[in-house]
């Protein structure tokens, strides 16, 4: 009986084999070679939106299954398996990071243009915030969009965007009164293929299957009806789903943290040293044991704080330090455990060298540990109390 | 502001906290100081605490308590931690989570009257007596006998560490009315702390300065036998049951004297000036706060958790064992980095910060030190890890009904890959007959009979052991409710593992 318990119940735990079974046919097998080709078949997420995953919480008149918020965090946790981060991170940002904008902001149309085939898997999305020369401060962003009749121009920069190559269309953060700060950023949805974008894939240091692009605008005309919500409001929607952004990326390091820590297991369990299993080595037991207790300490607190999201609770704080805490676990625990394999750790043989590498990003994307910090000060130190917007 | 406390402290809850916050401020604080100087708290004191209801929380009310829910422990716990004095803490703690407990729980009507009661309105303080010089968790290794002489037991043996040990009115000793039974051997005796044979001698401590501390001598000490707690033999039991409790209550002190800090923290760095401002704004400081003020929040929720698990009649040795690990540990970084932001003045014992400090450090021993937590959790995690579940064996629980059924399968059901370097010798005594099970570097022999000397000695019925091992009752409390005797409870764990599960 165990503190999980209190968050999933049956079906959430049937929901969680079913998503199981589904990676290890189509997903499993195929890994090591997205890896190696820095890409995932476009027509894995096809069959990942046929079965549904992609719209768990969707309304149904979207193609959604109009179900509650952990079977989210269940489908992420098992995403979060496969020994992948660029897998994980494709699904992760596809629902928790652009979509959400679209059902929560977008028009009829869009929903109907972008949700809808976004949940079939037909359209993969991206979210553009981060430009070369602005990263978390968002109300600094360069990138504009100016109107011109029906349609916006844009022009300007986006880095580090992930599936933006194979992707099919970016919510983009740009100004559309680059006079105004933060009151002059809108949120455009625009397809990837429009003429005047250019798309250049980033070598990284980790998250190989997953695409990542420079983005340049040219030029770029975008239908005004591309607009989500209203003009200026752009800031304080990237605000509101900020909270989602960090909490995914909490379940995702938590999870990789126990599927990696799991596998390091099985391997101390085989290899021998002096005469036994690595297992009866007391230090190494004492790490585990160790290890072990800080997952199950964050993995309480980042599903406490999924419950306060799924309540409509505005948690700034608690995904702030989830996101803080979970991140920097990660990186400590994959370094650990690729200890615990030797030689061999350093070997693409075994799963923990990636697992090492792809964690390396968690305390960088999606606000790095030092703006967590600056956020967690400001309501800790000055009592700042963070409203919806 | 919306938290995550609101999922565990209801309105009433927070009704209560106002209270014995207003009435710590007015009948503690003025005094703490004192207390610790003099390193002793006020025997009034514990009076007026006990007349408050503060003792008796979620005891029956026939015995004068409340009746309330965990949760009025848990803010009590919390409260009585942010007075800056760990000394007063533990004592309060001690008396009303590690010694009464077992009273209610196991005590005869006499007792609870005669020790229950009393406790409850604060005229007797309790202790509870584990450790020896000799041994400390390991408790199945206790020297201090108590053997029966017509009605009375005579108490010879040594006890340390024992909180409330000079000041207290009883102690639970922690005995062998069986010496030569290991585990099986252990009884709970309450003894007077004014009985003649007990010497009680103060420590001198590194903090918790206004808590007593005894080393206590028993010299042929003669207690009635009506004070036996429960049956004789099964003492090990209560203390394993009451463990879970004992690292619950340190984990709450240990994040609420983090949060009291921290906060004292806080408004000393919005005062204190350096290089033309307050030091609060400078990044590294409010970084490190931020650090710590989520290790603390991330942590809280956590023993929340386990308490309500606890609350919810789980039996929580995974969770205790890792939040008294994490809480003491962080309990120990947060006061040596809080001390460092009150620089100079942190050393001086003006401020609080320094007793925080020396008050702090004996959390990672006391209650099971954070190399037994480890030592528990590692068990739990590497030897019974689920992960072989795919090859759950295919035999169905319900095709099983006699014990000779239920060994016959274990040669099917023997993992030998995990028990590659195992040498473990196992007696079984039940009802119908007896069974030597021998593992040896991935051999297992069955043979009939007790055979040779074992690691560990089961002894139980027929029909309690394949209730167990269907699955029809849990394991674990049939070994706390003494259905089930295990002389080596590691030994057990161990052995199980070995082997997959009926399904």
């Amino acid at each position: 009986m165990s503190i999980t318990k209190y968050f999933y119940n049956e079906d959430h735990e049937m929901f969680r084999k079913s998503i199981q079974d589904f990676l290890q046919k189509e997903a499993v097998p195929h890994i090591d070679r997205w890896e190696e080709e820095g890409k995932i078949d476009r027509a894995f997420w096809k069959k990942f939106g046929e079965m549904g995953y992609f719209g768990l919480t969707y309304p149904e008149q979207y193609g959604g299954s109009n179900l509650d918020f952990f079977y989210n965090v269940v489908m992420l946790e098992e995403v979060s398996k496969v020994f992948s981060g660029g897998f994980a991170i494709t699904a992760a940002v596809q629902v928790f990071m652009s979509t959400s904008y679209v059902l929560s902001h977008g028009s009829e149309y869009l929903k109907e243009n972008y949700l809808a085939p976004s949940i079939t898997g037909e359209k993969i999305a991206c979210i553009g915030i981060t430009e070369p020369g602005a990263g978390s401060d968002a109300a600094n962003i360069q990138t504009k969009a100016i109107k011109d009749g029906d349609y916006y121009i844009v022009n300007g920069s986006k880095t580090f965007i992930t599936n933006a190559v194979y992707g099919q269309y970016i919510i983009l953060v740009c100004k559309t009164d680059p006079s105004a700060g933060s009151a002059g950023v809108s949120l455009l949805v625009v397809d990837l293929e429009s003429e005047g974008i250019t798309r250049t894939k980033l070598k990284k240091l980790g998250w190989l299957s997953s695409d990542t692009a420079e983005l340049h605008f040219d030029d770029v005309r975008v239908p005004a009806k591309n607009l989500l919500g209203e003009e200026g409001k752009g800031f304080y929607y990237l605000m509101g789903g900020l909270q989602l952004e960090r909490l995914s990326i909490s379940i995702l390091s938590y999870a990789s943290c126990e599927n990696i820590l799991e596998y390091s297991l099985k391997y101390m369990n085989e290899r021998k040293a002096f005469g036994k299993t690595i297992n009866k080595f007391q230090v190494l037991r004492h790490r585990v044991a160790q290890l072990a207790s800080e997952i199950e300490v964050i993995k309480n607190f980042t599903l406490q704080t999924c419950r306060m999201h799924a309540d409509g609770l505005y948690a700034v704080k608690e995904s702030s330090m989830a996101k803080l805490i979970s991140t920097e676990l990660s990186d400590r625990c994959t370094y650990e455990c690729l200890q615990f394999f030797g030689g061999y750790g350093y070997m693409e043989e075994y799963k923990v060298a990636r697992a090492f590498r792809d964690s390396r990003i968690g305390t960088i994307g999606g606000g790095s540990t030092e703006i967590m910090k600056e956020i967690i000060a400001k309501i800790v130190i000055e009592e700042i109390s963070y409203e919806k917007s | 502001m919306s938290n995550i406390h609101q999922y565990y402290f209801t309105e009433e809850h927070e009704m209560f906290r106002k209270s014995i916050r207003d009435f710590l401020q007015k009948e503690a604080i003025p005094h703490i100081d004192r207390w610790e100087e003099e390193q002793k708290i006020d025997r009034d004191f514990w009076k007026k605490f006990g007349e408050m209801g503060y003792f008796g929380l979620n005891y029956p009310e026939q015995y004068g308590g409340s009746n309330l829910d965990f949760f009025y422990n848990v803010v009590m716990l919390e409260e009585i931690s942010k007075v800056f004095s760990g000394g007063f803490t533990t004592t309060a703690a001690v008396h009303t989570y590690m010694a009464t407990p077992y009273i209610l729980q196991h005590g005869s009507e006499y007792l609870k009257e005669n020790y229950l009661v009393p406790s409850l309105t604060g005229e007797k303080i309790a202790a509870i007596g584990i450790t020896e010089p000799g041994a400390g968790s390991d408790v199945a290794n206790i020297q201090t006998k108590a053997v029966k002489g017509g009605d009375h037991y005579i108490i010879n043996g040594s006890k340390t560490f024992i909180t409330n040990g000079v000041y207290g009115q009883y102690v639970i000793v922690v005995c062998k009315t069986n010496p030569a039974a290991g585990a099986a051997g252990v009884s709970l005796i309450v003894v007077d702390l004014d009985q003649e044979g007990v010497t009680k001698t103060k420590l001198k401590k590194l903090g918790w300065h206004a808590s007593d501390t005894a080393e206590i001598h028993f010299d042929d000490v003669k207690v009635p036998v009506k004070n036996l707690l429960g049956e004789e033999g099964k003492g090990f039991y209560y203390i394993m049951n009451g463990l879970q409790v004992e690292r619950l209550t340190a984990s709450v002190i240990g994040y609420a004297a983090c949060e009291s800090v921290l906060e004292y923290s806080l408004k000393y760095m919005n005062e204190r000036k350096a290089f033309g401002k307050t030091i609060n704004k400078f990044q590294v400081l409010r970084h490190r706060v931020a650090q710590l003020a989520s290790e603390i929040e991330v942590l809280k929720a956590f023993v929340l958790q386990a308490c309500k698990m606890h609350a919810d009649g789980l039996y929580v040795v995974k969770e205790s064992s890792i939040a008294k690990l994490m809480a003491s540990e962080l309990g120990n970084k947060c006061m040596y980095q809080c001390l460092q932001f009150f620089g100079g003045y942190g050393y001086m014992e003006e401020y609080k910060v320094a007793r925080a400090f020396r008050d702090s450090r004996i959390g990672t021993i006391a209650g099971g030190t954070s190399e037994i937590m480890l030592e528990i959790i590692a068990k739990m995690v590497i030897d019974d890890v689920s992960y072989n579940k795919s090859q759950e064996s295919g035999i169905k629980s319900q095709e099983v009904d006699t014990v000779e059924g239920i060994f016959a399968t274990l040669p099917e059901r023997f993992r030998k890959e995990k028990a590659a370097t195992a040498d473990l010798t196992m007696h079984f005594s039940f009802t119908s007959k007896n069974y030597t099970v021998k593992i040896l570097n991935g051999t297992l022999n069955i043979e009939d009979g007790l055979n040779g000397t074992p690691n560990c000695t089961v002894e139980t019925d027929d029909e309690t052991y394949v209730a167990v091992e269907t699955g029809k009752i849990n394991p674990q409390e049939a070994f706390m409710t003494g259905k089930i005797r295990v002389s080596d409870l590691m030994s057990m764990m161990t052995f199980g593992g070995l082997f997959r599960k009926l399904s």
